[in-house]
């Protein structure tokens, strides 16, 4: 059984989760990564996708986050996500409706930059459809 | 002299009246407890935000290539005002303390030479600032009508702050609300948002030291650019709550007082009231006895 280390999950409302865990795995921007104990610090930003946490007494966790960024420190790894919801409450419709929500803000977007940065938020959530939907 | 009607009626109304005051404490004191709630909840994720920024900032201090919402675009001649209020009356001093803070805030920019631009959020904060800095005010926010204050409600009002910021309308801006310490007590503050101010970074407590060497992925410089601004964002979005805590806090505060007032009113009309009556039996005895000795 691997090592357990600290791991807590908050949004800018409330802390969701915090709990000890074996094993989590992030939507890193740069690419997903995992993390187990002893991890190296480390800090990264997050692209929308599932945060995934095994806990110690082996129950699995599932969040879906819109953003944010991911702390790993020498005394366990923190989450902060922009939002988070759990998978149990989201559905197709719902990606469905984010990705609408999405297209508009890059219609909407002033700048060039403004609209790059939507435009890459709509292609990871669409990412994110097809990977919900081939599950 | 008032009538015994007349007296009749005031104790009536007052009662009614203390009715009243006396469920709006009730409802302030249910709410308290949820906007607490709200406001404790957000502070984990305030706090790992400072720590991680205050890490980060560490690195980049007095090199070229920081960040401008860290460092400022160098100016400090237009200042912003971001001003937190209720949107509710009927709670003390609350809004005309963070109004009277911010007031002195501005006269003193003004008197330096400064311009200043003054952002509302809340109604009554506009409603107190619009007599006498009308023509500073840029902006008024209406946060009405929303049950609870979820952060994608508070984002647009960051985003605004930062689009004015690139489009550099002001150099520097501070933050106005009211810090909620006890139901008796909320202190009114002002905090810098912009070039952001970081507290010597105190991890000591959760070992996440500045010491431990970090990966950053992307890179520090672009980690620190989109923390920056989402730090913004939840520096709003924290303040606003703790500001809806104090509401209520002040609320409630007020509302006993108004309580405890009218039943101290209450007992002084009735004592009136009663000697009063006695009076008037008195007198009706005299006048039946003079009768009745004269025949």
């Amino acid at each position: 059984m691997a090592e357990a280390f600290q791991f807590e999950l908050v949004s800018p409302e409330r802390l969701l989760l915090s709990a000890k865990v074996t094993d989590v795995t992030v939507p890193g921007s740069e690419g997903e990564f995992g993390v187990g104990a002893g991890h190296s610090p480390f800090l990264s930003t997050m692209r929308p996708g599932v945060v995934k946490a095994l806990s110690e007494d082996g129950s699995k966790h599932e969040y879906f986050v819109r953003g944010g960024f991911a702390d790993v420190s020498t005394s366990g790894m923190t989450v902060l996500a922009e939002q988070a919801i759990p998978m149990a409450d989201i559905d197709a419709d719902y990606i469905a409706q984010q990705i609408q929500d999405a297209s508009e803000d890059v219609a909407d977007a002033k700048s060039e930059d403004a609209r790059q940065a939507a435009r890459l938020v709509l292609s990871q959530l669409t990412e994110l459809q097809e990977a919900i939907k081939a599950s | 002299m008032a009538s015994l009607k007349d007296l009749k009626n005031r104790i009536a109304s007052v009662k009614a009246t203390q009715k009243i005051t006396k469920a709006m404490k009730m409802v302030a004191a249910a709410k308290l407890r949820r906007a607490q709630d709200a406001a404790e909840a957000s502070r984990p994720y305030a706090n790992r935000m400072g720590n991680v920024l205050s890490n980060l900032a560490a690195g980049f201090e007095g090199r070229d290539d920081a960040p401008k919402l860290m460092t400022g675009n160098g100016q400090d001649q237009t200042h912003l005002l971001l001003v937190c209020t209720a949107e509710r009356g009927l709670c003390g001093g609350f809004n005309s303390s963070i109004a009277r803070l911010a007031r002195d805030h501005a006269d003193q920019l003004l008197a330096e030479g400064k311009t200043v631009k003054i952002v509302t959020v809340g109604k009554k904060g506009y409603d107190a600032l619009k007599r006498g800095y009308s023509q500073h005010i840029v902006e008024n926010i209406e946060l009405r009508g929303l049950k609870s204050i979820g952060y994608g409600d508070v984002k647009h009002i960051a985003d605004l702050v930062m689009e004015m910021f690139y489009e550099e309308k002001f150099d520097v801006c501070t933050l106005f609300y009211a810090q909620f310490q006890s139901v008796i007590s909320q202190v009114p503050t002002a905090k810098q948002l912009i070039p952001a101010q970081f507290d010597a970074a105190d991890d000591a407590e959760d070992g996440s030291s500045g010491d431990a060497l970090y990966e950053y992925e992307p890179g520090e410089q672009e980690i620190l650019e989109t923390l920056l601004p989402r730090n913004i964002g939840i520096q709003i979005f924290s303040a606003i709550l703790e500001n809806g805590a104090s509401e209520q806090g002040a609320r409630m505060a007020a509302m006993d007082n108004a309580t405890r007032n009218a039943g101290e009113m209450i007992d002084k009309l009735t004592t009136t009231y009663n000697r009063q009556r006695q009076a008037q039996i008195t007198t009706e005895l005299i006048e039946i006895i003079a009768g009745a000795e004269a025949l």
